[in-house]
């Protein structure tokens, strides 16, 4: 850690990539894997004579993520042209914006320990995305372009130097991650490169009136390696100064198997991008008309979802921030609530159930909600078959389970595996009696107060009934049958 | 019909003798394809001639003709299109080292709609490099030159498509005109050739040069032969965002309406000093035909016009030093062998470029780069509005604004190769409408007195005025005749 | 407007273009010519002037793309003119980060 009398200060740019069919300037899929270079085209391969077509898609989305962060959306943006020569940009340029961008200002909202902080954006902005440069393709050591991927759509997102720790900007990224997931504009994944994240960090002494030099760091593919990176980041610049140095403004790369961030190796001349505006394209007109139509349809955003799960159903703010996370949990825990009883009582045995049981199986089965044969409204009918008292808890999960792993319906299921609880009083009764007869020295010593034997005999009678007998219905029998207290 | 007759028709007389089949498409082609093997030895117009597959698309035509199923007036003509438009599967190379042998796999949006329509194309035509020059004289691969003096320039860029259709190696052909390079050197060779309105026709498949200011267009020995091929490939492109979603004139359709009340604007700085006295006096007698046919002459003032070629030539190398960085021997093209990325790059673009392209890359580069930008490129944008607005004032007092196409004929050959500067100052008439993004043309009007070479004069349009200037264009063409047809020796 | 010859090598090295001394030298020369030209443009007031960025107005200007797939070309026609490949990659020398 930095030592106290030192600040870290951290911007992100956030890179985003668009779920559209096609991409931003040419039909091609946007397909992940594939063989290289199949989803391809005149127009993202740049061969001569190729023209950008923008898709509406993009800019739908853009604005769409715009207004949720609170961003004024300009009415007319424009495209241009960064030129550098690198193998996996077809063009030697990158179609991009500069100086217009389609958002500017807004802000993300995130909590470090349960404590709300706000982030400023500076803007956000529409490009497409590079190729990708494969090393090794063959014995001698060439190196391989695959442009698949050239010309998906990305957002960028350039926050200010507003975070203060590596916490803060974790945080900020998983809020923000959260939106994009929430409006389904992104996918979110940092591991295959849909979300990626660069951070430009600087120190200072507390107190001080001007930010320090900052640099900018690359390749931090997770949380936790964004982490990482800030921390030694900041560690590294702390040490400078303390030894009456200066940080040299430049751009690192994190490296993942020592935690530590290294200069980039090729010491290149500062790029000359040559921006000017991209003729090819005109500018991008949002209308008044579109902005009002996208906000219409805005979903509730994960900040708003996670305060109304806290005041209106009384979850706790953990259990609140575990549902956002995943838009798609969230609305699913929506629907089973409304499938089987709304209101913050139900709210906190649904969202047990969601967060313990469910989580567990998706983990481990590694599927999305929407993949779930466990529906919303089928949790909703053995929650009813618990305050039914047909199914006790342990029955409950193994419904739960079924119903998780191979579909059908819970109240069949409970039948065909015969876990119905016994409810019946007589049944139980007479199991009771069983038990407390073929245990008279046990009763003896539980009458002499020996209290602790009371799980003894509910385990015996359970076993007799075969596990299912109604835990409610055989305690308050047993109490009744060896008297007094249990 | 002979084959000398068959060679000198129109393209609009061509598709009126196939329809009433007094000859047939195969007969053009041959005798099109002969003419060229005897004389384009000397002219240099094309760089490739696709004669097989020219032959494939004549008996096409021939057998749709036969079931009375003619896909349009130019079913079975054949025509030819600049080097610089993409056609697939027939090498393409922008008149550069850098593309050669380059087959790409798809045809330019134009070049389908030339096929759609039915035409025959005989080839590929050439050009200055990267149609980067005024002269044809960059050209990679051979020299090009002028029908009417073989020792001098047809004009540049599109030098091919110019003697082509002068010396009736196809009936029409396609070139494309940035600074001026279908007007120069249409009025170099003694033809008509169309720039049109941007944004009137698509450069999807066009090899990019500068993309704010490229156009396609048509070059042809008649009026009427540019307003069919210009109608033909007209028209908004899905793949090209630049095009215009207006819906196309029927060109031909007023052609004959004259030039009566016509306003037709002479800028007076375009008449001042610095033109030859032969090409001064044609343009001031074409002129003269004006005000018989019943047109007003209006005097106008273009007050910006001596701002122009410094804008244009910051522009458009600019657009073209990033449109030219695709070059660079990763995907397609030639490669030179570099033992790391950089030097790969580096060699690849000296070995393919040539000098009037690397010279531009290096101005466009420097006109933009960190520093420069604000004082070359951003300025030379707002002058570019003052161009565009000094036209937009003119054209409130006139329909048309008329002048030279270029300051004097075409030049002896190497003569200007080593002074580009005075190369580019000799865009200064044409121009002023890449600049505005007007439509403009240049039509025959006589001949320099002094050598007998052929003199244009042009026409400018307010925006998609088109048809405007086809009919005042074909007024002067009817009343001094269509330009004669050089003889090649 | 004079060009030296180390901003011809810098330009040159931006444009990824290797020049011979020989042309750094003809090239020098030509290009201070033309922008001794192209500084007639400093005789303009050009203050409040829009840039014309864009030539096309933007009345003319037809609607965006549909966000659909249509088929590319093809990993095969895509490398086909390559002057180097390896499988379906494009092969260049090895890239160095």
């Amino acid at each position: 850690m930095p030592l106290s009398d030192f600040e870290v200060v951290v911007g992100l740019e956030v890179h985003a990539q668009l779920l559209t069919r096609s991409k931003i300037f040419c039909p091609c899929s946007t397909a992940f894997g594939g063989e290289p270079n199949a989803h391809t085209c005149p127009v993202c391969l740049g061969l001569p004579g190729a023209l950008p077509v923008l898709n509406e898609r993009v800019v739908e989305m853009a604005v769409t993520v715009g207004l949720s962060l609170g961003c004024r959306i300009r009415e007319k943006s424009v495209f241009a042209r960064k030129n550098y020569f690198y193998p996996d940009l077809p063009k030697g340029y990158q179609i991009s914006q500069y100086e217009q961008p389609i958002c500017e200002g807004g802000a993300v909202a995130f909590a470090v320990d349960g404590v709300e902080k706000v982030a400023r954006l500076v803007r956000i902005h529409i490009e497409e995305d590079a190729g990708k440069n494969v090393h090794g393709v063959s014995p001698d050591g060439a190196s391989g372009v695959d442009l698949n991927r050239a010309g998906v759509p990305l957002l960028e997102i350039v926050s200010e130097p507003d975070l203060r720790s590596a916490t803060e900007a974790v945080e900020f990224v998983r809020a923000l991650r959260a939106v994009l997931v929430a409006l389904g504009v992104s996918d979110g994944n940092m591991q295959e490169g849909s979300l990626r994240c660069d951070a430009n960090v600087s120190v200072m002494r507390r107190g001080a009136s001007r930010y320090g030099t900052r640099c900018e760091i690359k390749n931090m593919n997770s949380f936790r390696f964004l982490e990482e990176a800030i921390d030694y980041e900041a560690r590294r610049q702390v040490e400078i100064v303390e030894a009456g140095g200066q940080v040299e403004q430049e751009t690192r790369l994190f490296d993942p198997d020592r935690g530590e961030t290294r200069s980039m190796r090729s010491k290149e001349e500062a790029h000359d991008y040559r921006y000017f505006p991209e003729p090819d394209l005109p500018p991008v007109i949002v209308p008044l008309t579109l902005i009002e139509r996208l906000r219409a349809s805005l979903p509730e955003l994960p900040r708003a979802r996670y305060r109304r799960y806290q005041e209106a159903l009384g979850l706790s703010a953990y259990d609140a921030s575990v549902l956002v996370s995943d838009a798609r949990v969230a609305s699913w825990f929506d629907r089973a609530l409304s499938a089987y009883r709304p209101g913050p009582e139900a709210a906190k045995r649904v969202a047990n159930w969601l967060n313990g049981e469910v989580a567990r199986l998706a983990n481990e089965t590694g599927l999305g909600p929407n993949e779930w044969r466990l529906t919303p409204e089928k949790l909703g009918s053995v929650l009813r078959l618990l305050d039914e008292g047909t199914l006790g808890g342990p029955g409950a999960k193994q419904v739960v389970e079924e119903v998780f792993r191979t579909g059908g319906d819970p109240a069949q299921v409970v039948v065909a595996r015969g876990l119905a609880q016994v409810s019946d009083e007589g049944a139980i009764e007479a199991a009771v009696d069983r038990v407390l007869t073929a245990s008279p020295a046990e009763v003896e010593r539980h009458r002499s107060g020996k209290k602790d034997l009371t799980g003894f005999f509910v385990g015996r009678v359970m076993r007799e009934l075969g596990g299912k007998g109604n835990p409610a219905v055989v305690n308050a029998l047993l109490r009744t049958k060896l008297g007094g207290g249990s | 019909m002979t084959p000398t007759e068959l060679t000198a028709l129109t393209v609009r007389e061509a598709g009126e003798v196939l329809a009433r089949r007094l000859t047939s498409a195969a007969e053009l082609t041959e005798a099109a394809l002969t003419r060229i093997e005897r004389v384009d030895g000397r002219l240099g117009a094309f760089l490739k001639v696709t004669a097989e597959e020219a032959r494939a698309q004549a008996r096409a035509a021939d057998e749709r003709t036969a079931r009375g199923e003619r896909l349009s007036p130019l079913d079975g003509v054949p025509l030819a299109v600049k080097d610089l438009f993409l056609t697939k599967g027939v090498e393409t190379t922008a008149g550069s080292r850098i593309l050669e042998g380059y087959r790409p796999p798809y045809d330019a949006t134009v070049v389908e709609r030339l096929k759609a329509a039915g035409a025959v194309l005989l080839g590929k035509l050439n050009l200055d490099e990267f149609a980067m020059g005024s002269s044809s004289e960059n050209s990679g691969y051979r020299p090009c030159r002028n029908p009417w003096d073989l020792t001098r320039t047809p004009g540049g860029s599109s030098g091919g498509s110019a003697v082509a259709a002068a010396a009736r190696l196809a009936h029409g052909t396609l070139g494309t005109d940035t600074g001026g390079s279908i007007r120069e050197p249409a009025s170099f060779c003694g033809v008509v050739g169309v720039k049109p309105s941007y944004g009137r026709v698509s450069r999807y498949g066009v090899v990019a040069f500068a993309s704010s200011l490229d156009q396609v267009g048509p070059l042809a020995r008649t009026v009427g032969d540019a307003a069919l091929l210009l109608r033909t490939v007209a028209g908004h492109d899905p793949r090209d965002m630049t095009s215009s979603a207006r819906p196309v004139d029927d060109y031909l359709a007023n052609l004959e309406s004259g030039a009566k009340g016509l306003r037709v604007g002479v800028p007076r700085e375009w008449l001042a000093a610095g033109l030859e006295p032969g090409t001064e006096e044609a343009v001031r007698a074409a002129l003269d035909v004006y005000r018989r046919l019943g047109a007003t002459l209006v005097d106008i003032s273009l007050p910006h016009s001596r701002y122009g070629i410094a804008a244009y030539y910051i522009i458009a190398p600019a657009e073209a030093s990033s449109n030219l960085a695709r070059y660079d021997g990763v995907r397609f093209g030639i490669r030179a062998p570099g033992r790391g990325l950089r030097e790969m790059y580096a060699d690849t673009r000296q070995h393919g470029f040539g000098a009037e392209v690397k010279r531009r890359i290096m101005l466009g580069t420097y006109a933009l780069s960190s520093g420069y930008y604000d004082a070359y490129y951003l300025r030379a944008q707002k002058v570019r509005t003052l161009v565009r607005h000094d036209l937009d004032l003119a054209f409130g007092r006139c329909d048309l604004v008329a002048g030279p196409v270029a300051p004097g004929v075409a030049f002896p050959l190497g003569e200007r190769v080593e002074d580009p500067l005075r190369m580019y100052l000799a865009d200064v008439f044409t121009i002023t409408a890449n600049l505005a993004a007007l439509p403009a043309l240049s039509v025959p009007c006589g001949k320099d007195a002094a050598t007998g070479l052929p003199v244009g004069l042009q026409l400018v349009g307010r925006p998609f005025d088109e048809a405007n200037l086809l009919r005042a264009a074909r007024a002067l063409e009817r009343e001094v005749g269509v330009f004669p047809a050089p003889e090649v020796p | 407007m004079s060009i030296s010859l180390e901003e011809v090598r810098r330009i040159a090295s931006l444009a990824r273009l290797k020049l011979s001394p020989e042309e750094e030298q003809r090239f020098a020369g030509q290009l201070s010519a033309i922008l001794a030209h192209v500084a007639v443009l400093e005789e303009l007031d050009v203050s409040g002037v829009e840039p014309m960025t864009h030539a096309l107005a933007a009345g003319e200007v037809a609607a965006l793309r549909a966000d659909r797939v249509l088929p590319g070309l093809g990993a095969e026609t895509a490398v086909a003119p390559a002057p180097d490949r390896a499988g379906t990659h494009f092969k260049v020398p090895r890239i160095i980060e």
